[in-house]
């Protein structure tokens, strides 16, 4: 029987400045450190000046240092680990 | 008054304190051009664009503040990317600034038209595409300001065609960039690391670049005098502590003494402060130190547990902390810790032949090379053999003084890096020890240095190999010597020649110590060539992914092939 468990995932929350780049920054960091990114929902806040992110990333012992490098990236504001928000959010998303 | 972009980004340097930038123009970047024809900018025109970016970090490095470097669109910009990436991994503050297509042609494959943000994006700090001269007024100062604030690094700030173009009335300027200050280590954190090593019996530093970049090397030599500990230093702190310090350690790693080596293994304690626990310098991580209780410090939270889980993990300032530190910690002495360190580096000396015998052995001609120059001299080199030979017998006395490509491991490093350090540091004395593989890679900056006729001699030495390569094909790859041999010799000092400078070559056979005196002391930019043999190695050596107590000696390599 092939292993069918998925990996456990959890949700980091981020506040980032709302500009062309930031996207890039963030999705750059995940590919170059070799972290698992497996969802992003993005929405501008009301004032367009920031964007608040929801990133659907592996539940494993390189989740700390994700979020330090990601607290270090210039246009991250903040980097919050909401475990209270499961897969299901992201999972309702699918169309 | 009326301002165009281009005079409100040389204005904006001006303030910024920049008055040496090196560069090369071309179509996109000529507004700027022109904006600093007659300003008191000092423009370095380089050979190629990757030497403008090492010429930059190497006045960087000799004064700790951000240098800058320019290049023009596409290929420009392209060239700088290794000046870039090898700023990043040393840490090093530089200010990037690239022309662009005008914001038209983005997006249309544009003559010279290639992605430099999306190119420096994953090797710079920070970067910026400036969209406007209002975004240009934020983002010249901001890249001061983060390229020199907490870990330094290189930010890279890409400007199209038609900012720099466009026209703006400005009233007021923007302040300059400047160090944003770090927070400090908390008081409790100080009391911890404080416990932590007046309980240990075998504390050892582990010291790293991060210690020059805080300018906390006297600090880090007083922290090991007051507890007694001996000190190791990684390629990128050499110069902290003195060489004759009977504290100092040398450097551990994969070219480290093993006596070094060998001492981290029994340390109780390791107080790592601005180190970042790089492969090169741990070996095989999970065996290394492992009876020791680690305090780490950086600037970088994200260094802390990157590689290795410390008991002790401290974000903060090296200066700052250890000045508060000294404040708590009751000096110390362990006689007999102390003596089992003079004992294992008395066990591994670095060997080599009979300076009488053998003169331009690497070892012994780094030697001579010393007592041939002040003590204040500025040592750059390139990656390889040679660079490994300058890390383990030059005996480096100060910060600030040995500029090596230590992350990235860039060939190319050197001569320009060089120029850098002499134009940052006009009345000292400059070498570049180079090898006959790397100097080639930006041998062109011998025509810039010729321009400014600086005093910097460029040692080139010479074993017609790639002498690493060569090195590890002989010890791991069965002496299957495969593109490490150079099949025709370059006569190097013809090269010089032509550039319009000073070119020796030494002949083992002549005098060849007091040849290199003589160039050496005669005034202006020389170059020098020298022979040294093809199967002198750089040893000791941990092998490639071995733990660091299995260090190979000259001695014991010796004893195999018996």
């Amino acid at each position: 029987m092939p292993d069918t468990k998925q990996p456990a995932t959890t949700v980091l929350e981020l506040r980032v400045r709302n500009h062309p780049g930031a996207m890039s920054h963030i999705t750059g960091l995940f590919a170059r450190r070799a972290f698992n990114l497996e969802a992003i929902v993005c929405v501008p806040e009301a004032d367009h000046a920031t964007s608040r992110m929801l990133l659907l990333v592996a539940d494993d012992p390189k989740l700390e240092q994700m979020q330090r490098q990601l607290e270090k990236l210039h246009d991250v504001l903040e980097v919050r680990h909401r475990a209270d928000i499961g897969v299901g959010y992201f999972s309702a998303l699918r169309w | 008054m009326q301002h165009t972009g281009a005079t409100i980004l040389r204005t904006l340097l001006e303030r910024q304190g920049i008055h040496t930038l090196a560069g090369i123009p071309g179509g996109a970047i000529l507004p700027f051009y022109d904006a600093l024809h007659g300003s008191g900018i000092r423009h370095i025109l380089t050979r190629h664009e990757q030497g403008a970016g090492f010429l930059a970090q190497g006045m960087a490095r000799v004064t700790g503040r951000a240098a800058v470097c320019l290049a023009t669109s596409g290929p420009g910009a392209t060239n700088l990317l290794t000046a870039i990436a090898d700023a990043r991994l040393d840490s090093i503050p530089l200010v990037a600034i690239t022309a662009q297509v005008p914001q038209a042609l983005i997006g249309t494959d544009a003559f010279q038209e290639v992605d430099t943000y999306g190119l420096t994006l994953p090797i710079t700090k920070h970067n910026f595409l400036v969209r406007s001269i209002e975004e240009l007024l934020e983002t010249i100062p901001l890249a001061f300001t983060l390229a020199e604030s907490g870990r330094p690094g290189p930010v890279a700030v890409d400007i199209p065609k038609d900012v720099l173009n466009a026209r703006a009335e400005i009233t007021a300027w923007p302040e300059p960039g400047r160090r944003r200050a770090t927070p400090p280590c908390t008081a409790p954190e100080i009391e911890a690391l404080a416990a932590l090593l007046a309980g240990a019996r075998r504390p050892m530093l582990y010291l790293g670049g991060g210690v020059i970049g805080a300018g906390a090397a006297e600090l880090a030599r007083t922290l090991a005098h007051h507890i007694d500990a001996p000190a190791v230093t990684t390629l990128m702190a050499l110069g902290t502590l003195t060489a004759d310090d009977p504290l100092n350690m040398g450097m551990l790693g994969m070219h480290g003494g093993k006596g070094t080596n060998l001492l981290m293994r029994e340390a109780d304690v390791i107080f790592a402060i601005g180190a970042r626990f790089d492969d090169r310098a741990t070996g095989k991580v999970a065996e290394f130190c492992p009876r020791a209780a680690i305090a780490h410090l950086d600037i970088d939270r994200a260094e802390l547990g990157k590689i290795r889980a410390a008991t002790l993990a401290l974000a903060g300032d090296a200066a700052e902390t250890l000045t508060c530190l000294l404040q708590r910690l009751p000096a110390q002495v362990h006689p007999a810790w102390r003596a089992r360190a003079a004992e294992l580096r008395a066990a591994y000396p670095l060997i080599h032949p009979a300076p009488a015998r053998e003169p331009l052995h690497p070892v012994n001609l780094i030697r001579s090379l010393a007592r041939l120059l002040p003590d204040d001299v500025i040592v750059t080199t390139d990656v390889g053999q040679h660079q490994m030979w300058v890390a383990q017998a030059f005996p480096f006395n100060r910060p600030r003084t040995f500029l090596t490509s230590g992350g990235l491991g860039t060939m190319g490093f050197g001569l320009p890096a060089a120029i850098g350090a002499a134009l940052a540091a006009p009345e000292r004395r400059v070498v570049c020890v180079s090898g006959d593989g790397s100097i080639l890679m930006n041998i062109q900056e011998l025509a810039t240095l010729a321009d400014l006729d600086l005093p910097v001699a460029v040692l080139v030495c010479n074993n017609a190999h790639l002498g690493l390569v060569r090195q590890q094909q002989e010890l791991f790859y069965g002496r299957r010597y495969s593109a490490s041999r150079f099949q025709s010799a370059t006569d190097f000092a013809a090269i010089a020649r032509g550039f319009g400078l000073r070119g020796v070559t030494l002949d083992p056979e002549d005098d060849p110590l007091g040849r290199l005196a003589s160039a050496l002391a005669a005034p202006g930019p020389v170059l020098i060539d020298i022979p040294i043999h093809e199967t002198a190695n750089v040893l000791p050596m941990v092998p490639p992914g071995a733990a660091n107590h299995l260090t190979i000696t000259a001695t014991e390599l010796a004893a195999a092939h018996a």
